[in-house]
């Protein structure tokens, strides 16, 4: 088992160190996170203040945001712009020449950026939320603990979850992008898409009721709301076994269709230059 | 298949030994065309006109364990296409091929595992990484044993001089040294087939020389096939025995260089040297391609007239200081086959 995978491991490893290098962009993101999370709290709560009976507390709505903006670059919202190089230069051809299976490499490829990245986003901006506002005086707008030590298993099951999920997303993005030529189409399409319904722009409770059964059966809740609903307790129980259930059947029904498109892509491959 | 009926055939032998088959190969794109203006871009949105390029129209030949071939043809003759059909990155149209046994776009995984490539206008190093990382994240990849991977490298880092190279980003090396490298990176799980796509493009020729002193070691040495294309005349002339010139989709010959120039321009030149200035005049049996007052350059058929005849007729009319018997350059010889195929380089 441990030789089968050696190449697929040294592949996330290569790529997942090459990602940490990138520090300064690392520090500019958390700056933007941080200014943006705050806006959204404070419209929230202006919202909040008015409202009746919510679907969520507020103090649940903060966790929600802060999580949200601090797991930002786990969304799979735009193509790996280094893919998107190959494929313009035509280098992908050179993927086909390792004695690999492309999905299972391009797949630990995408699993390196969906943690490497998110890694250098999250913990600054968790340490940021949850420990640095308290200690300001303003614990009431800072982030809370989960909602109790099942929660927090059960949270942190579901981000494994939601990185496979992610790269799985990914990786049927960069094959698009083959087929197509450009990332350009996919990127407009799927920033939209991705952003709205993992409950990245309005966290997804928040929407009408009679769109929730909908919200929970797409594949895009599984990226963010999923784990966002456990941490603060909105999904508990057999709820939050269901939901990390559908997150894992969407990794498998999206790694089968992404295997079937490239095996498609592939056998029709017209690389570039004669 | 077309083949030119001057050259010399594979002997029947060869061909039984033989580790690559190539049959009846043909590969053909769809392209989709774009009607010029703004109408036509609109009428575009609705109906697209879809155009086939037939980049192979049936490539046939063999090659035995440890040949050289060089394959050569102008743009778009096809030769880029033969060659990634045989790595196994294209699927052809039609036809069969057959590396070591393996069908490559079949049997995809375990076929590259056993050759190497290097496309010369492309990278397989890791742009951002230090070069020997890129080495190591290929020796994980091909799966080689460490101590394997420690003693190709040794011999690598020799023959190719990258001992200095070896923590440098790619992205800082040179054309010339990122060219070792990637052909280091293509033999370090010891491939039998090398596959070289325009290994030499915008090299200088130090480097050139390099490249070709290593493909040379490569294969009389240590008996490695390759099939090397090149625009590059000076790394045929230096590497190939056999060369096969592909235009338009077809094999238009498949022989040794010499016989290609024997088919193409036989042609001799003489090179004279006169004491003094002389006036531009008839010569018999050659004729004049350029006369300067005091040289001229006469070319003529060996077939038809004898070179030391013509010295000697030269020598007994004229003052002359010295002579110089030369072919063609191998351009040139090139570019008449082109024009007596009618293809457009």
């Amino acid at each position: 088992m441990s030789t089968a995978l050696r190449p697929y491991q040294a592949v996330f490893r290569a790529r997942f160190s090459l990602l940490m290098q990138y520090r300064a962009a690392a520090l500019a993101g958390f700056g933007t996170q941080c200014w943006w999370g705050a806006i959204k709290i404070m419209v929230l709560a202006a919202f909040f203040r008015g409202a009746g009976a919510t679907p969520m507390t507020l103090r649940q709505a903060i966790d929600y945001i802060w999580l949200a903006q601090a797991l930002l670059t786990l969304l799979p919202w735009s193509v790996d712009p280094d893919v998107a190089r190959m494929v313009r230069s035509g280098d992908v051809g050179y993927d086909r020449l390792r004695p690999l299976d492309t999905y299972g490499f391009w797949y630990a490829r995408a699993v390196a950026r969906r943690t490497a990245t998110p890694l250098l986003r999250a913990i600054p901006m968790v340490l940021t939320a949850g420990l640095l506002l308290p200690l300001l005086g303003l614990s009431e707008w800072a982030l809370s603990p989960p909602a109790g030590w099942n929660a927090a298993l059960l949270f942190a099951v579901s981000l494994v979850l939601v990185v496979a999920l992610a790269a799985a997303v990914s990786t049927l993005m960069e094959i698009i992008t083959v087929a197509a030529l450009s990332e350009r189409g996919v990127n407009m399409i799927m920033g939209g898409v991705v952003i709205v319904f993992s409950g990245n722009l309005i966290p997804l409770p928040l929407l009408p009721d009679w769109l929730q059964p909908f919200l929970q059966l797409q594949p895009f809740a599984g990226l963010l709301d999923t784990p966002l609903r456990i941490y603060s307790g909105l999904f508990s129980g057999s709820d939050a076994v269901i939901a990390l259930g559908r997150q894992a059947l969407w990794v498998m029904v999206l790694a089968a269709i992404g295997r079937a498109a490239m095996a498609r892509v592939m056998a029709r491959l017209q690389a570039q230059g004669g | 298949m077309r083949t030119h009926g001057t050259l010399a055939r594979i002997p029947h032998s060869v061909m039984t030994a033989s580790n690559i088959v190539v049959d009846g190969l043909t590969k053909s794109f769809h392209v989709a065309e774009r009607r010029a203006g703004a109408l036509g871009a609109t009428v575009g949105l609705f109906r697209r006109r879809r155009r086939t390029i037939e980049a192979l129209k049936g490539i046939s030949f063999r090659l035995a364990d440890g040949e050289l071939l060089g394959l050569i043809g102008p743009n778009g003759a096809g030769k880029s296409t033969t060659i990634k059909i045989l790595c196994g990155i294209l699927e052809p149209s039609a036809g069969h091929c057959e590396v070591g046994g393996l069908v490559p776009w079949r049997e995809r995984i375990r076929h590259v595992a056993r050759i190497g490539a290097v496309f010369g206008q492309r990278t397989q190093l890791w742009w951002d990484l230090p070069v020997i990382e890129s080495f190591e994240l290929l020796r994980d990849i091909y799966r080689v044993p460490q101590a394997r991977y420690r003693t190709t490298m040794d011999a690598l880092i020799s023959m190719l001089d990258l001992q200095r190279l070896l923590d440098t980003p790619v992205r800082q090396l040179s054309l010339g040294q990122r060219m070792r490298c990637e052909i280091a990176a293509a033999m370090l799980h010891e491939p039998r087939v090398l596959f070289l796509d325009e290994p030499t493009i915008g090299l200088d020729a130090v480097a050139k020389l390099a490249v070709r002193d290593f493909v040379k070691t490569l294969n009389r040495e240590r008996g490695v096939t390759v099939i090397l294309t090149t625009h590059d005349m000076h790394d045929v002339e230096a590497l190939a025995e056999r060369v096969i010139v592909i235009g338009n989709g077809s094999i238009l010959a498949d022989g040794s260089l010499s016989a290609l120039r024997r088919g193409a321009l036989a042609e001799r030149r003489l090179l004279v040297f006169f004491a003094n200035d002389i006036a531009p005049t008839e010569i018999p049996g050659a004729s004049v391609r350029r006369w300067e007052g005091r040289s001229a350059e006469l070319s003529f058929d060996p077939r038809v007239t004898s070179a030391h005849g013509l010295i000697a007729h030269v020598t007994s009319r004229f003052d002359v200081e010295d002579v110089h018997l030369d072919e063609p350059p191998i351009e040139e010889v090139i570019a008449r086959f082109y024009a007596l195929h009618a293809i457009d380089a």
